[in-house]
């Protein structure tokens, strides 16, 4: 009993001893941890499932070498990144701008305000069969696909920072005399950037989306034909390997965007005090 | 010059409360002048009109009914012969201190060296010059609204607009702020207009007070304080002070003015 109670007072101490010197741990150690974790148990249990069923990251990492070396890994990825960019791009040089103009003028708001609302709402699978019939089965209709996954998110939240500038803010500019357009683009535009970032974030996940339902309804190619034949030949730990590559890819842009925003912006990330993290 | 003339004012605006329109009268025939140099305070109980005068004033809001004059040109919409104060200085997020002065001259048309010179030489005479290329969120209140201050006197309006400038700073910051606007003043001569709500500062900087409750003028009261003052502290401590500054509190209060 004695002996107890002693070893849990020394712990207690040590606990003690411990916050009080502890440094809070680097994001990037958590994240790897977490990262080893799920690996770790994906590796334990899918072992145990039936191969066509299910797969594991050895067996994964295996298919993804074969898949690198054998060169079909390169050719997929460059046929599948080509049109996202491209689509992805698009939308945001014509989402931002029609945010803008949207949030800006109480017309443009009224007039196409509920297209945008609509359209991001849009079962953009159903559609496929008709773009296929105006644009064809090639890299035109995949384009078109992504960019219009990707345009109303842009959109719509480039839309909610401009309504979402204080007021005041534009007075500074009225009671200096700027005129509208300088308006727009010196007080209306920073301020709606965070905005539009977190719209051009939030559009990388539905671009990839985007990406593999084109490929998968028109030509067969890139990436998604990857997914399809694979699944075909039940060649289920094959079938992963774009499925995670596609993840980190969404992982990557997300992180080349935020490193973007703290170029562009870093008022914002000293405002709201994480610029030190 | 610089003169200010509010003739016969008015402004009424509808607000909508839980389904009932309700019709304000924020501006109610209001008349009064602010001469050339002057510093004139205008003070009263929230919501008695005194920002709405100085909105109109500005430009920002358009009145009802009557005009406001800046040297007996007619005020419509804002321009450059008025430089606005915010209540909370309104400065930029994403420019630094300089570059908040340079927006507003920029807006005058200025551009190339003078513009920084210029931009440089008004932050140098708030006080602000080794802080010229911080963000405002990396400057206290009180250097913000110095920021705001600067900004607005940068474009050399004929008359200067503050909307309760000091209102948002502690007492300290306040205080040394106050003096720095009657050394501003003694300087630059500007016709000044500001709004308030604190009475020690109304009697402090301004040369006359107008007094408003419910959107009229309820009385414009001298200032019988010398000028220069520059030690407000001293100006705290005389009888004039205490005698004024009693006088305003009665006019707020009850409307009847103590002789």
């Amino acid at each position: 009993m004695v002996d107890i109670a002693n070893r849990q007072q020394k712990t207690a101490a040590d606990a003690e001893t411990e916050t009080a010197e502890r440094k809070p741990l680097p994001r990037w150690v958590i994240t790897l941890a977490s990262i080893a974790v799920v690996l770790i148990l994906w590796e334990i249990f899918g072992r145990r499932v039936n191969p066509v069923f299910g797969s594991y990251p050895t067996a994964i990492a295996v298919a993804f070498w074969d898949l690198a070396v054998s060169g079909q890994l390169g050719s997929a990825l460059y046929e599948s990144l080509r049109p996202f960019l491209l689509g992805y791009a698009l939308a945001i040089l014509i989402g931002v701008p029609l945010g803008l103009l949207i949030g800006g003028f109480r017309v443009a708001e009224a007039a196409l305000g509920i297209y945008v609302t609509a359209g991001y709402a849009m079962p953009l699978v159903a559609l496929v069969p008709l773009l296929i019939l105006w644009l064809g089965l090639g890299f035109a209709v995949k384009v078109a696909v992504v960019f219009l996954m990707a345009l109303f998110p842009i959109c719509i939240n480039t839309w909610l920072g401009v309504v979402a500038v204080p007021k005041t803010l534009i007075e500074v500019g009225k009671s200096f005399v700027a005129p509208d357009i300088v308006i727009l683009r010196r007080i209306v535009l920073p301020a709606t950037l965070p905005y539009i970032m977190a719209g051009i974030r939030l559009a990388v996940g539905r671009a990839v989306v985007a990406m593999v339902i084109a490929e998968f309804f028109t030509t067969i190619s890139g990436l998604g034909a990857v997914i399809i034949n694979s699944a075909n030949n039940f060649d289920t730990a094959t079938m992963f390997v774009p499925i995670i590559i596609l993840m980190v890819m969404a992982i990557g842009l997300n992180w080349l965007i935020g490193f973007v925003e703290r170029t562009v912006a870093p008022w914002q990330a000293e405002i709201a005090g994480r610029d030190r993290e | 010059m610089g003169e200010v003339t509010f003739l016969d004012v008015s402004k009424r605006f509808s607000l909508r409360v839980e389904g009932d329109v309700h019709h304000v009268q924020a501006l109610d025939h209001v008349n009064f002048t602010v001469k050339d140099g002057e510093i004139v305070a205008l003070i009263g109980p929230s919501g008695c009109g005194k920002t709405t005068a100085l909105r109109v004033a500005m430009g920002l809001d358009p009145s009802s009914g009557g005009r406001v004059t800046v040297d007996g040109r007619e005020v419509i919409g804002c321009g450059h012969d008025r430089g606005m104060v915010f209540q909370h200085a309104e400065l930029l997020p994403w420019l630094s201190a300089l570059q908040n002065v340079m927006f507003g001259l920029e807006m005058k048309g200025m551009r190339g060296a003078v513009l920084r010179e210029t931009a440089e030489k008004y932050l140098h005479l708030v006080g602000l010059k080794d802080s010229q290329n911080r963000r405002p969120h990396q400057l206290s209140g009180g250097m913000k609204q110095r920021v705001g201050i600067a900004r607005a006197l940068a474009i050399d309006p004929k008359v200067l607009l503050m909307d309760e400038p000091f209102g948002a700073l502690d007492a300290q910051t306040r205080e040394s702020l106050q003096g720095e606007l009657l050394d501003l003043h003694r300087r630059t001569g500007k016709t000044i207009l500001f709004v308030t709500h604190d009475l020690d500062e109304a009697v402090l900087i301004a040369d006359r007070i107008v007094v408003m409750k419910n959107g009229r003028v309820q009385e414009i009261m001298d200032v019988p304080l010398k000028r220069p003052r520059p030690d407000l502290g001293v100006v705290r401590g005389t009888p004039e002070f205490a005698e004024t500054r009693y006088r305003v509190w009665r006019a707020i209060h009850d409307g009847s003015t103590v002789h």
